[in-house]
């Protein structure tokens, strides 16, 4: 895991603004013009040996090959479900791609409307066609449980440095807890210790100072499991 | 423009009816995120303009029909409020409102990266709270701040602003009066970091001299407005951004 950190600089940029003028490489979210380098989103200047590139603040998912997400199903027909993955576009899950064998015209029997489902990212093209499978460890039909939804550019955050944050609340709170890129978060446990995590990630949405988020997030759960009965 | 007043519009001195010079446009206030449930939204306040836009999108374009399979299509709406004007406006498109949007998404769609979202849509709503003169122009620089602030990949943000004649004076950013009264409004709207001209239309008479003067004193006054949409958009997330990590 190769991580990249913004921290010299928490420079925000517009579209338009300048980057860079003499001849630095662009990463993501940046163009050039008469070798001029210029942001073409709204997000944080992040500097790199790479180059330069802009991480945006807001904006919508957009699905990239490998992406881990969580899906609810749309619509149903004889051969695909149709599975909202939080972007701009609808993603089919074809009967291939799922780790039963299904016999044509039965896919009801396995998949309904609105069942919630881990899946990958299999291929994304370039008129963004988007292909999802089930086909992998891990990946599943969710069962019971409850989403969160967040912004996908905190998904990081949630995460942590290595997964601390995230291994914190799972360990504390008792609960499994698995976080989709598309900023979809499934939680399942007891009600109780469900609703702890949904506050602590809400919490962690919410509180953007920097550095010991881990601690943070550590007392934030500590104090709400003692005010919920002293267990 | 057509009507007719014994009004004096600019005085000998210079001065305009509500005491601005030729050169000066009015007040500016822009702020940047101001709804909720909208991807992205903008409150801009140009005189006595009131003027939201809010941006959803990109999102599934329907119809399918008018879906675009190598771009993202920008759909807009321009709408005044009933309350929006003094004689209570008529509600619903008229010919005006449908002009409007359609200048307002082709002005856009100069900067937007649309060809990043095949058949997706990009939905943009401004609502004139409050006209004073000058509300397409105004649109235009809320809808662009709007988008920004929904992480719409772009090239740049567009300012917009008028310029044009009253009482034979070449005038900056026309207010109701003049805009009445006056002989030619020139509303344009511009890239900053290229100088494009995105919208540029002339309702009434100039010589050739004036407008290129009036073309002039609005690029100036869009650089101007551009300082400020970029203002309002850092002022937004300055406070918001302490901490931002990646990990890939």
């Amino acid at each position: 895991m190769k991580r990249k950190s913004i921290k010299p600089s928490h420079e925000i940029v517009v579209p338009g603004d300048i980057l860079d003028t003499k001849g630095v490489s662009g990463g993501e979210n940046t163009y050039v013009v008469d070798g001029i380098l210029y942001a073409s989103i709204l997000g944080v200047k992040n500097v790199s040996p790479d180059g330069i590139s802009v991480v945006p603040i807001s904006g919508c998912y957009m699905p990239k090959n490998g992406d881990v997400v969580i899906g609810i199903i749309n619509d149903v027909s004889a051969s695909n479900w149709i599975v909202d993955i939080n972007a701009p576009y609808q993603a089919p899950l074809h009967v291939s791609e799922v780790p039963w064998k299904v016999e044509f015209g039965d896919t009801l029997r396995y998949l309904n409307i609105g069942d919630t489902v881990l899946l990958k990212v299999l291929m994304v093209d370039e008129n963004k066609k988007i292909q999802v499978t089930m086909n992998d460890s891990g990946l599943r039909k969710l069962e019971g449980g409850q989403i969160v939804n967040l912004s996908y550019s905190k998904v990081s955050r949630v995460i942590g440095k290595n997964g601390s944050v995230i291994q914190i609340l799972e360990n504390m709170t008792d609960c499994r807890i698995l976080i989709g890129h598309n900023g979809r978060i499934w939680i399942s446990g007891n009600d109780e210790s469900a609703d702890i995590a949904r506050q602590a990630i809400e919490y962690i949405i919410e509180d953007l100072r920097s550095g010991n988020l881990t601690e943070r997030v550590q007392t934030f759960i500590e104090e709400r499991i003692r005010g919920s009965g002293g267990e | 423009m057509s009507g007719h007043t014994d009004m004096i519009l600019v005085d000998e001195n210079g001065i305009r009816i509500d005491g601005r010079t030729v050169d000066q446009h009015r007040p500016f206030k822009i702020e940047a995120g101001v709804l909720n449930n909208a991807d992205g939204s903008a409150y801009v306040e140009i005189g006595k303009n009131k003027i939201l836009a809010a941006v959803y999108g990109p999102r599934e374009c329907h119809p399918k029909h008018m879906q675009n399979p190598t771009k993202a299509i920008i759909q807009c709406k321009y709408n005044m409020q009933t309350f929006s004007v003094s004689d209570r406006k008529k509600p619903g498109p008229d010919r005006r409102s449908i002009e409007i949007s359609k200048i307002t998404a082709e002005a856009l769609e100069n900067v937007v990266l649309t060809e990043l979202y095949p058949r997706a849509s990009i939905d943009v709503y401004i609502e004139v709270l409050q006209a004073n003169a000058g509300t397409r122009c105004a649109g235009l620089t809320a809808a662009s701040v709007a988008l920004a602030d929904a992480g719409i990949p772009m090239r740049d943000i567009i300012p917009a602003c008028a310029a044009g004649k009253a009482d034979n004076k070449v005038l900056l950013d026309l207010n109701k009066e003049e805009d009445n009264f006056g002989q030619a409004d020139v509303p344009i709207a511009i890239v900053p970091s290229t100088d494009e001209i995105v919208l540029l239309q002339m309702d009434g008479n100039m010589t050739r001299d004036e407008l290129d003067k009036a073309i002039s004193m609005a690029m100036g006054a869009c650089h101007e407005l551009y300082d400020v949409q970029k203002d309002a958009l850092k002022r937004r997330y300055a406070k918001r951004v302490v901490e931002v990590e990646t990990d890939e």
